[in-house]
């Protein structure tokens, strides 16, 4: 019988931590096809954050590193300078990227650091049960935002790709989603540019897709991924913000 | 051997590349910066990296990823800097990854000054981050030593996987002395069994990490680190005695003081007066057996530091409580000098003369 769907050779065989529904496994399983196709796991070292996804060094088959909160592009960083042949890639959550790591996030695009930045953002800080994140929503309930984010005394939520597409050192900044086969296919495609954007040298590229966490929304994942559509994506539009292919190479 | 004329920060930084040192990332704070300009003038001629971090936080932990790859990899600051550094040294020891940390002291709490300082004492061999945990703390007092102690600092590192720091300060490191580069061999541990550097398809995947969900595991991973931490205790301490063996009076010092404390007690010797010096070159693993020899016949011990008084828990503690041990000090950037020194010792000895 002919075989045409099958598990990631960089996709260890192991059973997943994360929560039913949650959108983590398709996006590990989409970086794996990607380090697949283009022969990359033998040569390739990811950093994990501190998050739901902090056991990813349990997932992917190459070479992993845990970071300290926040700081995988400092990491990540480290490892492409003193090997530069190796391929890097980080994989972050909202908090870990857009609030306690925002300076080495910032930093390591201004620097055009090459190495690929994934960047799972579902607008709350699951695994410690659901606090506000930085791309937490205007009106929100979190668990540190019981009446709704109020962005009078919590402020405004932040749009990553937007920010960084400002810098002349990001080199790739785009924005999908996985609610959808199409958008999950986007994702990959995005996912495989940024990775041989890297092997090609041309610096930064980030990531960035709008997951769903159905257990801190308190949500069904069918009701998630309606939210994600009716309420995420409408707030963080979808689209590439950056990108100096289109750009004939020029960094303006 | 040829000598030169350096400023103990490059001289630290000209030994660290001789000794292999592959990787440099830094942030500018005073008083080590020269020894960043000297690295970022030298690593992109002689082969190697240099990256000017935005911040102290970023930069030590681009050298828990360049140790994860298994490089020869270190770090400078100064005290403010360090205590900004302190996650990531936590991270590094538990992940049992080798790294050196340079910490050119200044004065403090909080901004402090920017005059030598040895006030960093108890944050370097008690609480250099959170966790159970220890590094490897070298003391020199004289540039040459400086440059001695650098490629031994790396191989400690690989050899026990564990990150080390050489605690200088802005005395040490502003001072020029003549300094003679010895022919160092850059031995390096074989890292293949642990570093994160592409699994080549030919080996199962590393993962360098200090998260262990299960308690019994970590205690497990805490206790095997001990089990290095005894042999490292066992092994690797290091002091200099000076004039201990008749000594009634010893008097304590480390780093730049103990070249203060030698003067005063020539000048105490002048005077008849039975004195030495103890001088610990590992501040952790403090060198305990080495100091109670050198108490032998001691009826009195001051310590002598450049900060209100932090390596005198370790003496005291040392000895068990079995000689009186006293204290001088001065702080903030202020150096004692050996006729201070000398008063002590005088009281000590009998009263002032």
């Amino acid at each position: 019988m002919a075989v045409v769907f099958e598990r990631p050779k960089s996709l260890c065989d192991v059973r997943l931590h994360y929560c039913a529904g949650c959108t983590h496994g398709i996006i590990h399983r989409l970086v794996c096809e990607v380090i697949d196709e283009m022969g990359l796991e033998g040569e390739t070292v990811g950093v994990c954050p501190v998050g739901c996804s902090v056991f990813a060094y349990n997932y992917f088959n190459c070479d992993m590193i845990e970071a300290p909160h926040g700081r995988a592009p400092a990491v990540a960083t480290g490892v492409k300078r003193a090997k530069p042949e190796l391929t890097v890639f980080t994989y972050q959550g909202d908090g870990d990227l857009a609030a306690i790591g925002t300076a080495e996030t910032v930093h390591a695009a201004t620097r055009s650091e090459n190495i690929v930045v994934i960047f799972v953002n579902n607008g709350t800080y699951g695994m410690t049960g659901g606090q506000m994140a930085p791309t937490t929503l205007p009106g929100q309930v979190t668990t540190t935002t019981p009446y709704g984010r109020d962005p009078k005394t919590a402020g405004y939520p932040v749009r990553v790709c937007e920010m960084l597409a400002t810098l002349t050192g990001t080199s790739y900044a785009v924005r999908t989603a996985v609610d959808t086969v199409p958008h999950i296919r986007e994702t990959k495609k995005a996912i495989r540019k940024a990775f041989e954007m890297q092997k090609a040298g041309k610096g930064f590229s980030i990531v960035e897709i709008l997951s769903t966490c159905p257990s801190n929304w308190g949500l069904t994942p069918k009701e998630s991924i309606k939210r994600l559509q009716e309420e995420c994506i409408p707030y963080y539009p979808l689209g590439v913000y950056k990108d100096i292919d289109q750009e004939g190479g020029e960094r303006k | 051997m040829e000598k030169v004329l350096m400023k103990g920060n490059e001289a630290l930084a000209e030994a660290a590349i001789r000794a292999g040192c592959k990787c440099f990332f830094g942030y500018p704070i005073t008083p080590q910066t020269e020894l960043s300009e000297y690295l970022s003038k030298q690593m992109p001629k002689r082969g190697g990296v240099f990256l000017q971090a935005e911040s102290e936080v970023a930069a030590i932990n681009m050298v828990l990823g360049a140790a994860a790859t298994g490089t020869r990899v270190m770090t400078s600051s100064s005290s403010p800097g360090v205590s900004l550094k302190s996650e990531g040294i936590s991270y590094i020891a538990g992940s049992d990854v080798p790294a050196l940390i340079i910490n050119v002291q200044r004065g403090g709490p909080g901004l402090g000054g920017i005059q030598p300082s040895q006030a960093d004492y108890w944050q370097a061999t008690k609480g250099l981050g959170h966790g159970d945990f220890h590094l490897i703390i070298l003391a020199p007092n004289s540039v040459q030593e400086v440059v001695n102690l650098v490629s031994k600092a790396f191989e400690l590192g690989e050899t026990y996987r564990t990150p080390v720091m050489l605690l200088s300060d802005g005395l040490l490191g502003q001072m020029m002395e003549p300094v003679a580069f010895p022919d160092i061999q850059a031995n390096e541990a074989d890292k293949s069994g642990w570093a994160a550097d592409g699994t080549k398809m030919a080996r199962p995947h590393h993962i360098v990490n200090s998260l262990y969900i299960e308690a019994n595991d970590l205690e497990e991973i805490v206790r095997r680190r001990y089990e290095r931490y005894a042999k490292i205790e066992e092994t690797e301490t290091m002091a200099e005695c000076y004039l201990t063996d008749d000594a009634e009076i010893v008097v304590t010092a480390f780093g730049a003081t103990s070249r203060i404390v030698k003067s005063a007690v020539n000048k105490a010797r002048a005077e008849g007066i039975k004195v030495g010096m103890f001088r610990p070159i590992t501040l952790w693993p403090f060198p305990k057996k080495e100091l109670n020899t050198a108490c032998a016949n001691a009826k009195a011990v001051l310590s002598v530091e450049m900060s209100m008084g932090q390596m005198i828990d370790d003496v005291k503690l040392a000895l068990n409580c079995k000689l009186p041990v006293s204290f001088y000090g001065r702080t903030g950037g202020v150096i004692p000098t050996p006729n201070e020194v000398l008063d002590e010792i005088r009281k000590l000895n009998g009263g002032a003369q």
